[in-house]
């Protein structure tokens, strides 16, 4: 349980922040400038806010009010830099157990092998982090901060400097991190496809302010905050569960509230829990159930809302079966269509929309390309 | 040939000298140099510019002078003179401490500077790393700051090496040149030249000085290059 409440001045900049989230990870979501660094600075003990008051699972790390700062070194929070910050002249070993050193000695009870193991860092102990790759280099950031025992881990856009392959790389230990230790994380980021796929809790920071909070599916439904979360990759998250796969065409069957999803095949047992994050420019609608068409995905849905109409393009929010879904048109088309709120149509997805931004990176097969040739 | 490498005592005696001088002003000025450099580098206080001038005094100002202050100073009825005498009985006057401490101070700005540059050259946010690590300050200079400082550290100890064992202006003037006490290399040469047929002395003892200075200077730069790299972890 995380508790956050400050306000601090930087210059120009005002950060005036205040949110509370449960466990696993809280994605901090916003542009660069949106004080989302600042903020988890201020967690960390790197900052010392002008006020605020700062508590993690009822101990309190910052009371301005009370006169209360803990320092940075006795907060125990775990901080993975964007840069890693590896202490160059140590091997990997001695930088992994760099805190431990210093933490009490009752919490160094977690076990090095399983951090290790968790993070697959076993075969790099000996070496120095100048021969580390960057996702290498990142796996051992968070097994450094992980062996310092901390009560909660700050992430500062941890694979903001890392190419794709690397990300996708990392992505998966993260959700073990989540999944496994415990541990509650807050976790920069202004990549949609990171935060949609990793977050429990979602806060949307737009200028020193929390605009939203919530689950990642409700937040990213509103389309009132596409102009904050960035118009281009906007779009909804769907909870799926793998329903099947068929083998001849090279596809896997999605199970969701909404209907059913075709996508190009995942190497994903059946009976996964998946997110899919289905961008709103990649929907079409339909006002009749649509036949000979080559896209595979078809889902009911009612019109909920339709966006402010400022320029030639407008977002509008589905209700399919419950779930939000966005799609993004001309305002010629909304208008040609007749289209106002509830009236139900036909939301139409091709299959190829579901590329790695769809599901950032999850475990999928690497032949996407000759779904092309079938779907389009 | 063996007459020519054939030592007087008086010239051992030099040469063991200089080379005592110059280790212990080296290694007694590396603490204070490298707090100073801590202070220059990191604090701010008020007197910080004042502080940087007078640790660079001795570079700018002729040797001679900085001996006679010494020598006004740490003179037997100089006021720091009189305080190290009646407390720790160090008396530096006409002494080889003396000669130590006037090595000292020559070298001092050279070490202070090479050491203050390695410092600023720190990345300060792997100190701030070491802090949300559980370090406390005295860990984090311990374990981050100072392994990463010790090339410039090498390098300034070096320098101020090299300063103490050539230094001639302040020595003479604060302690004199007496044999035994504190007659060093370049004090000896300069002795030798001023007496007939001091020649082949001056030149052994030239000899001997360029070829401790070559050991010294190839003996630190190998370990200046291992030291660098284990930084840099390569």
């Amino acid at each position: 349980m995380l508790s956050v409440a400050v306000r601090h001045r930087l210059g120009d900049f005002r950060l005036y922040a205040e949110f509370e989230s449960g466990c696993g990870l809280t994605a901090l979501f916003g542009r660069s400038g949106a004080g989302k660094t600042s903020l988890i600075n201020a967690i960390a003990g790197l900052i010392r806010p002008d006020q605020g008051h700062i508590a993690v699972d009822g101990t309190v790390l910052t009371d301005t009010a009370a006169g209360i700062f803990v320092p940075a070194r006795r907060r125990r929070v775990g901080y993975v830099f964007q840069e890693g910050r590896l202490f160059p002249h140590l091997t990997v070993r001695q930088n992994l157990l760099y805190g431990r050193w210093f933490a009490p000695r009752a919490a160094r009870a977690s076990g090095i092998e399983a951090v290790i193991d968790l993070l697959g860092i076993g075969h790099l102990l000996a070496r120095r982090p100048a021969n580390l790759s960057g996702g290498e280099k990142q796996r051992v950031a968070i097994g450094r901060a992980l062996l310092a025992a901390p009560r909660l881990l700050v992430m500062d856009e941890p694979l903001a400097a890392l190419d794709e392959a690397r990300k996708s790389e990392i992505l998966p230990y993260i959700e073990r991190l989540r999944d496994e230790t415990g541990i509650p994380i807050v976790y920069v980021s202004h990549a949609v496809a990171e935060v949609a796929r990793l977050a429990t809790t979602l806060v949307v920071l737009s200028e020193g302010r929390v605009a939203a909070i919530g689950p990642p599916a409700a937040v990213m439904g509103r389309i009132d905050l596409f102009p904050l979360t960035g118009r281009q990759e906007a779009g909804a998250i769907l909870q799926t569960r793998v329903a099947g796969h068929d083998q001849i065409f090279g596809l896997t069957i999605l199970r969701a509230a909404a209907g059913e999803l075709r996508v190009p095949r995942l190497d994903a047992p059946v009976g996964t829990e998946l997110r899919v994050r289905i961008r709103a420019r990649d929907v079409m609608i339909a006002m009749q159930p649509p036949q000979d068409l080559s896209a595979l995905n078809i889902l009911p849905g009612i019109v909920a809302e339709i966006g402010a109409a400022e320029g030639p393009i407008v977002e509008m929010r589905l209700d399919c079966a419950g779930e939000a879904l966005i799609a993004r048109l001309t305002r010629r088309s909304i208008e040609g269509l007749g289209l106002t709120p509830g009236r139900p149509v036909y939301a139409v997805i091709k299959s190829v929309a579901f590329d790695h931004h769809a599901f950032a990176g999850a475990a999928r097969a690497p032949a996407s390309a000759d779904a092309d040739t079938r779907d389009a | 040939m063996s007459s020519f490498l054939a030592f007087s005592p008086d010239e051992l005696t030099a040469i063991r000298l200089s080379l005592r001088v110059a280790v212990v002003a080296m290694l007694c000025s590396l603490p204070v140099g490298i707090a100073i450099a801590l202070l220059l580098a990191r604090g701010r206080f008020w007197g910080k510019s004042l502080l940087n001038a007078v640790v660079h005094l001795p570079l700018v100002m002729p040797p001679v002078v900085t001996g006679y202050i010494l020598l006004l100073l740490f003179g037997r009825r100089g006021p720091l003179g009189e305080f190290f005498a009646a407390t720790l009985g160090i008396v530096f006057a006409f002494r080889w401490t003396g000669a130590a401490l006037a090595c000292a101070v020559m070298g001092f700005p050279l070490l202070v500077r090479s050491i203050r540059l390695s410092l600023d050259a720190v990345d300060r946010r792997l100190e701030a790393a070491a802090g949300t690590l559980g370090a406390n300050r005295f860990w984090v200079f311990a374990t981050i700051t100072l392994p990463l400082i010790l090339p410039g550290v090498i390098a300034g100890m070096i320098l101020s090496f090299a300063r103490a064992f050539g230094e001639f202006g302040a020595t003479i003037t604060f302690v004199s040149n007496i044999p035994g006490e504190t007659q060093t290399l370049p004090t000896a040469i300069y002795t030798f030249t001023q007496v007939p047929g001091g020649d082949l002395g001056a030149l052994r003892l030239t000899l001997v000085s360029v070829a401790i200075s070559m050991i010294a200077l190839f003996a630190s730069e190998g370990l200046l290059e291992r030291v660098a790299r284990r930084v840099l972890g390569l």
